[in-house]
């Protein structure tokens, strides 16, 4: 079945994925070297458990868990330890033998340097569950927090956190995200069509975790191929699929359990309010290979694309991997003076970057370049409240009042408008006439305010 | 890795980065006024083939004053002559000459751009900022001070040629009725329900052909600059009270061609009530105004002192809309739950 309207709001830019969508995932080489981040996740960065000098396997845990939401980090191939930052460390920003390394967000991250033996050589420390059917809820959920999991959409929220709802939540549909909305992406798309079998073993998995019966896929209808090959296997398994109007943000956790299953999430609750817990159909598939294969989470599908690449293309990249060199894995760039943005991510949510050293991370599901034509540089004006953001917000906000509240630095007076809803989607920014800086302003307005309540509560 | 071929990676120095998202729609201030600026072209013609060389005059002067008023505003405020290139000031300028009898002096026509640019506003920090319409602003002002110039229209080309040769300023449909209504006349209207959709009427420059005004709102609706919501409901609004109205007294009031074609309300539903920063901005907010916009408007127009209430209606409602907006403001996704 095919929905006509999903929710309302959202916008439809050019999506760029003609560039990638019929091009198979492609295995990456083994790098020289791989810089993992032991904060891929939202909650506490994991604790290094291994020193600069020694020697790892492949898989092999070499950062545990900080806290419930927390996961522990593996190693993505076998190797030495190395420190990289020998100016900073010998400044004092290694802390438990671990460098400190400006990350995606610009913040500075603990960063362990492995440099490759090139022999590869596995672990093994987690044993394949063949018969996981016969497992525990809990034991499975344990080895989704020992093999790192965490929600691989981009939110990178620790998967097992999402699979232990409170006991009084009663929970009865689980909903698989595979909308994959964010224009220019196919990762989860080719996925889909690759490795469809992995991703249904998976949901099962999740499905006897949660222990529910109801579990449904919503797939954007801009990617009819992978609709018909997730319904071709879902069936023997009672799984529906959905086709989703191609709307951004379809795959907005909140936008899309209103699109599948009617329930709105209500104002400033978690999702599992409505009963539906929701995953990533890459988080699935991880799952499955945790489990079946007892494989930890150290590699992913990434899409790198844009107009600038030579050779736009999916790859299986292991978490670590530099952006240069998957960008070489990419055959570079057309013409390296023509260069405006190198965005982690998606064009509508993902970050841009000014270093080609940050590493690849669990939640990487794309990098983007787009030249200097394709980046509008541009002054922003005063609003001329025409309510084109309002149309589009998926949210139901009032963008252009909230961005003159933050712009006045009325804090207070932007929270009872209901700042605190936004999703930083982006939509707002996209189509406002006077380029105004929306999705900004309302970052920092939401952070002064979780300030100022963080305050009032101590 | 890069033995076999040269690969080229870009230089990170010359990265931009900013804040998400990273793609624009393209859309921009400037653009909106073009369209807008467009779409009054028909009118502008119809006012130019009806009322003459005199029509062109009004709009020119009217136009550079309001430019050249904008420009010398920025530089005495100290603001970039950037905020020129937005159009604004062009369209102020149209609609201000288009709200004009096409005899008015062009000394008018400049006091109108002042107040336009200057009152109306600059003084209140420039675009986007503006409580009332500029045009609009202007035009009252004008009608207040100088009431001779802006109740007395030129006649039409057709007027001249034919027995009302020496005829120098005549009434507008509108303005007629009432006095005509009043002596007991079953003859209404001298002028055809054709002559007014066309526009063949005395009036503003810009306001008596329904008919080009209609093009030029719908091309506005079909290029997404305008909702649909204030015009129809404007309009609508108008026509439903009219037609009760007329059912219940019908010698003594007006059909509802007349009262849709025979004043300001095409020009002033389509492109005055509809001014981005002077109405509200949601689809709820735009109803309520639209529909007030209507009451007001026949109102004035039956038992009002003046005969056409459109502008004041548009500028009463103007009033009126933070607190619509404040009203009608979106509920958040997710609320009701909450509330239950």
């Amino acid at each position: 079945m095919i929905k006509k309207k999903a929710f309302s709001g959202g916008v439809h830019p050019h999506d760029g994925k003609e560039l990638t969508n019929t091009k198979n995932i492609k295995i990456a080489p083994l790098m020289k070297e791989y810089a993992v981040s032991l904060s891929q996740h939202i909650g506490a960065p994991a604790k290094a458990i291994v020193k600069v000098g020694d020697t790892v396997l492949k898989g092999q845990k070499i950062a545990e868990a900080n806290g419930f939401v927390s996961v522990p980090i593996h190693a993505p191939t076998s190797g030495t330890i190395i420190s990289k930052n020998k100016k900073t460390s010998a400044g004092g920003r290694m802390e438990g033998g671990v460098d400190s390394v400006i990350g995606p967000t610009g913040a500075l991250v603990p960063m362990l340097t492995i440099s490759a033996d090139g022999e590869d050589t596995p672990c093994n420390d987690l044993e394949p569950i063949l018969s996981w059917q016969d497992c525990k809820p809990e034991d499975l959920k344990q080895r989704v927090l020992d093999a790192g999991i965490v929600g691989m959409g981009g939110a990178a929220f620790p998967t097992h956190v999402k699979l232990s709802p409170p006991p009084s939540q009663n929970i009865d549909t689980l909903v698989i995200n595979a909308s994959e909305c964010e224009p220019y992406l196919s990762a989860d798309h080719r996925q889909m069509l690759e490795d469809t079998k992995g991703i249904i073993e998976g949901i099962l998995i999740i499905k006897s975790i949660l222990g529910i019966q109801k579990v449904c896929i919503g797939i954007e209808s801009n990617k009819p191929d992978a609709i018909k090959a997730m319904q071709e296997e879902s069936r023997k398994h009672n799984i529906v699929v959905t086709a989703l109007p191609t709307m951004y943000p379809q795959g907005s956790e909140k936008q899309l359990i209103y699109a599948i299953t009617g329930r709105k999430v209500p104002m400033g609750k978690l999702p599992m309010e409505t009963g539906c817990v929701v995953q990533n159909i890459g988080t699935a598939f991880a799952i499955y290979e945790a489990v079946v294969k007892g494989k930890p989470l150290y590699e992913r599908i990434t899409t790198i694309t844009g107009s600038p690449i030579v050779n736009p293309s999916n790859w299986r990249l292991r978490v670590g991997t530099s952006l240069a060199d998957a960008l070489t894995l990419a055959e570079g760039v057309k013409n390296p003076d023509d260069i405006g943005k190198v965005i982690l991510g998606g064009p509508m949510m993902g970050m841009a970057q000014f270093s080609l050293d940050v590493p690849i991370m669990k939640n990487t599901s794309g990098i983007l370049l787009l030249n200097k034509q394709e980046v509008t540089l541009y002054t922003s004006g005063p609003c001329i409240r025409c309510g084109s953001c309002i149309n589009v917000c998926p949210q139901s906000l009032m963008p252009s009042t909230m961005g003159v509240q933050i712009e006045k630095e009325r804090f207070e007076l932007a929270e009872e408008t209901n700042i605190m809803n936004c999703i930083e989607c982006g939509c707002c920014s996209y189509v406002c006439p006077s380029h105004r800086p929306l999705v900004q302003l309302f970052r920092r307005g939401k952070s002064e305010i979780q300030a100022n309540n963080r305050k009032k509560k101590v | 890795m890069s033995e076999e071929k040269n690969i080229l990676l870009p230089n990170p120095s010359k990265l931009v980065v900013s804040s998400s998202p990273h793609l624009h729609k393209g859309n921009d201030v400037q653009k909106i006024m073009i369209h807008v600026i467009i779409a009054l072209i028909p009118a502008c013609l119809v006012g130019i083939y009806v009322f003459g060389w005199s029509a062109a005059q009004v709009l020119i002067i009217t136009i550079i004053s309001c430019v050249l008023i904008e420009a010398i505003s920025l530089k005495l405020i100290g603001k970039s002559q950037n905020a020129l290139k937005d159009g604004t000031a062009v369209l102020t300028g149209m609609l201000l000459a288009m709200n004009l009898s096409a005899s008015t002096p062009w000394w008018v026509c400049v006091i109108g751009a002042l107040l336009a640019i200057v009152l109306a506003k600059q003084l209140f920090g420039g675009l986007g900022y503006n409580p009332f319409n500029p045009a609009l602003v202007a035009r009252v002002g004008l009608l207040i001070g100088f009431p001779t110039f802006l109740t007395s229209w030129a006649p039409t080309k057709s007027m001249l040629s034919s027995t009302h040769i020496d005829a120098v300023t005549c009434a507008t449909p509108l303005y007629q009725i009432p006095l005509t209504l009043k002596n007991g006349t079953t003859e209404i209207l001298s002028y055809t329900n054709m002559d007014l959709f066309l526009g063949n009427i005395p009036g503003s420059l810009g306001e008596t052909s329904a008919l080009a005004l209609l093009i030029g709102g719908l091309y506005l609706i079909v290029m997404k600059i305008v909702c649909w919501r204030i015009p129809a409901f404007f309009i609508g609004g108008v026509a439903v009270i009219a037609g009760i109205h007329h059912m219940i007294e019908p010698k003594t009031t007006l059909t509802i061609t007349q009262h849709l074609f025979s004043g300001g309300l095409f020009i002033g539903a389509f492109f005055m009530a509809t001014d981005m920063v002077t109405s509200p901005e949601t689809k709820k907010g735009a109803i309520i105004f639209a529909l007030g916009c209507a009451i007001v408007t026949y109102s004035i127009r039956v038992w009002g002192a003046y005969p056409e209430g459109v502008s004041f209606a548009i500028l009463f409602m103007n009033a009126f809309t933070p607190l619509i907006d404040r009203l009608a403001a979106n509920k958040p996704f997710g609320h009701i739950v909450t509330e239950n």
